[in-house]
């Protein structure tokens, strides 16, 4: 049980928040109480409460590894099949 | 091995397993919430909404059988059941109809119990109890690293549990049998980059309690989530459906919250703890991790989504639902 969705606090009233999840979700009443962010932090939200704060600089961190895993892959199927999979049986 | 349903839909659905050399295998352990609770607290609830309750209980609960019958088939025969996304929808739900009685059917893992803690805490109203039924990841962890019939080499630990317990939950299970352990996000690429950091554990002979998931995961996990468990909840022994009672692994409400709690309101029997699924379904060697869906009998013969079985097939974190999903009909092991 551990589906949990990233979105960005936008507004905050006593214990919940309104979150904006991207592409246009934005979903009202989220319970914040068991992590108190502020505007503008990132939440993962599971069944309707914010279950923890995103830390900014460790995501962003995440990002720009995974940026150079994906930049230093091979940029066809062929050659991916042949660099990296030929390795492997 | 993983331990968490939504693990498992990451890598069925990206294809995960077809992109690994063939002496590495990942198997889908004891994750899916919906899959382990017991055939007697299902009918307990099944019970209750055809004598004058209102279960308010999650979409996915919903459609998995007790002994006899589901939350679903319950309503068809005029049982009063509704699905809620929410405990705070139950909370308001409750508050909207004083004259009528309602339990939450709380089921989950530690990432769903904070906020049902959360709500006890608060005060909730008098026409609303809890039949607590959810179970705490660590332990079973630690009853996997220690199955001999397993055989596990590593753990790709449930990430977003761990952000409510951190990483220290799993300590004294590492303590007592160290196998490497990578606390995971839940996105493709952070499964490709736990395994390899699994491997290069497994290849130094090094384990290790790692943090993969540092946007989410921390050591600490979420103070004010745990501390609300504490205060309304107890540990006790867990029955896990056709799988086994581990210890410390499940929980109950405390005295002090005794009018929250349905299962003394209304005189609910406990799980006797041996329970089997229908003949030749072999959910719990699926739930356990033992074999994969393919391995059982029914696996998409007479057990389909559309008529499913057992629990792994009716719950979106079951492993045979989630392959039958994506249409993965061998099963996936070490070819060396």
């Amino acid at each position: 049980m551990c589906l949990a969705y990233p979105g960005k606090v936008i507004a905050i009233e006593g214990d919940f928040a309104k979150v904006d999840f991207g592409e246009g979700t934005i979903r009202d009443g989220v319970n914040v109480s068991l992590v108190q962010p502020q505007n503008g932090d990132y939440v993962l939200v599971h069944a309707g409460y914010a279950i923890q704060i995103v830390n900014q600089s460790a995501a962003l961190k995440t990002l720009r590894y995974w940026r150079e895993i994906l930049a230093a892959l091979p940029a066809d199927r062929a050659s991916y099949e042949r660099e990296v999979r030929g390795g492997l049986t | 091995m993983h331990v968490c349903g939504s693990h498992e839909w990451t890598i069925t659905h990206f294809g995960i397993r077809t992109l690994l050399p063939s002496n590495v295998e990942v198997r889908a352990g004891p994750g899916c919430p919906v899959c382990v609770t017991p055939a007697a607290d299902i009918d307990s609830v099944t019970d209750l909404s055809l004598h004058g309750k209102t279960i308010l209980t999650y979409g996915d609960m919903s459609k998995a059988k007790g002994s006899e019958l589901s939350l679903f088939e319950a309503k068809a025969r005029g049982g009063d059941v509704q699905v809620v996304y929410s405990v705070h929808d139950a909370v308001e739900i409750a508050q909207a109809n004083p004259q009528r009685e309602f339990v939450f059917f709380a089921v989950g893992f530690e990432t769903t119990a904070p906020p049902t803690a959360y709500e006890i805490l608060k005060g909730p109203p008098r026409n609303l109890t809890f039949l607590v039924s959810y179970r705490y990841v660590p332990p079973a962890v630690g009853a996997v690293a220690t199955s001999p019939d397993l055989q596990v080499d590593g753990f790709i630990n449930a990430g977003h549990a761990a952000t409510i317990t951190g990483m220290k939950a799993y300590e004294p299970y590492f303590m007592k049998t160290p196998k490497p352990m990578v606390f995971a996000g839940f996105e493709p690429i952070d499964i490709l980059i736990s395994i390899t950091m699994l491997l290069k554990q497994i290849a130094a002979h090094d384990p290790k309690m790692e943090n993969e998931y540092t946007r989410a995961v921390t050591w600490e996990g979420n103070i004010r989530a745990q501390e609300a468990m504490d205060k309304v909840f107890e540990r006790v022994d867990g029955y896990w459906r056709g799988v086994a009672t581990i210890p410390e692994s499940g929980f109950r409400i405390r005295k002090e919250f005794t009018s929250s709690d349905a299962r003394l309101k209304y005189g609910l029997k406990e799980t006797p703890g041996d329970e089997q699924f229908i003949p030749q379904a072999r959910c719990g060697d699926v739930i356990l991790g033992k074999i994969d869906p393919p391995e059982c009998p029914l696996y998409m013969k007479t057990c389909t989504p559309a008529s499913p079985k057992g629990p792994t097939m009716v719950s979106m974190e079951g492993t045979c639902k989630i392959w039958a999903d994506h249409k993965v009909l061998a099963a996936m092991r070490c070819r060396t």
